[in-house]
């Protein structure tokens, strides 16, 4: 085994053992707010050592730079992803785990992008 | 080549099962969609291994991978803007 394979390998471990942990904070985790952490940071480093791993053993730079190119775009997507979900869990009043106030937020009007008021983005 | 990348896929689809508990339970249909975007995520993490498993087939499969991904958030963003409408109903709102 050549060093540049045992660097792989252990890549690839270590994005294997940051998947598992995905899955264990997914299972484990008390509200929607909470797997949403999990779901999207720990996956997604899992899935860049696992790409990084498998592009050092690419055969020519082109593929190598094409495995590469799955994991921005797989990071980018789960971060408007994971925005969206929590901003809809928020607007339809679902409270993280060991908030008391049982008052829902007022559902904003349909199909309008909200925008900060510019006096509260100092 | 390390001869890991099948017994990792495999490895991933084993969490892909355990993900399915949190799915079967809920409680919210955020919840649910959680497991299906897991699916994403980790199915990209499967593809790319069997494609240096098999070299045959290698860029059909990174290929694949990158349809999925894109199609994950797709689904993910329908459903937080258009499918989740209601508090309280548990089941069949999304």
């Amino acid at each position: 085994m050549t060093p540049l394979e045992a660097l792989s390998a252990l890549l690839l471990l270590a994005g294997a053992a940051f998947y598992l942990a995905g899955t264990v904070g997914l299972l484990r985790f008390p509200d929607v707010y909470a797997r949403l952490h999990a779901l999207t940071k720990a996956d997604n480093l899992g899935l860049g050592l696992i790409a990084l791993g498998l592009a050092l053993q690419a055969e020519n730079p082109a593929a190598g730079l094409k495995i590469l190119l799955v994991w921005p775009l797989v990071l980018v997507a789960s971060a408007a992803v994971s925005f969206a979900i929590a901003r809809r869990a928020h607007e339809l009043g679902i409270l993280p785990a060991g908030a008391e106030s049982p008052a829902p937020p007022a559902p904003p009007p349909e199909g309008e992008a909200r925008i900060m008021p510019p006096g509260d983005r100092a | 080549m390390t001869g890991l990348e099948a017994p990792l896929a495999l490895f991933l689809l084993v969490n892909l099962l355990a993900a399915l508990i949190r799915a079967a339970r809920g409680p919210t249909p955020a919840d649910r969609m959680l497991a299906a975007l897991l699916f994403g995520t980790t199915g990209v993490g499967v593809l790319l291994l069997m494609a240096h498993s098999r070299e045959a087939v290698a860029m059909p499969l990174v290929d694949t991978a990158l349809v999925l991904a894109l199609l994950a958030a797709i689904a993910g963003v329908a459903f937080a803007r258009r499918a989740w409408q209601a508090a309280g109903r548990d089941d069949d709102a999304a």
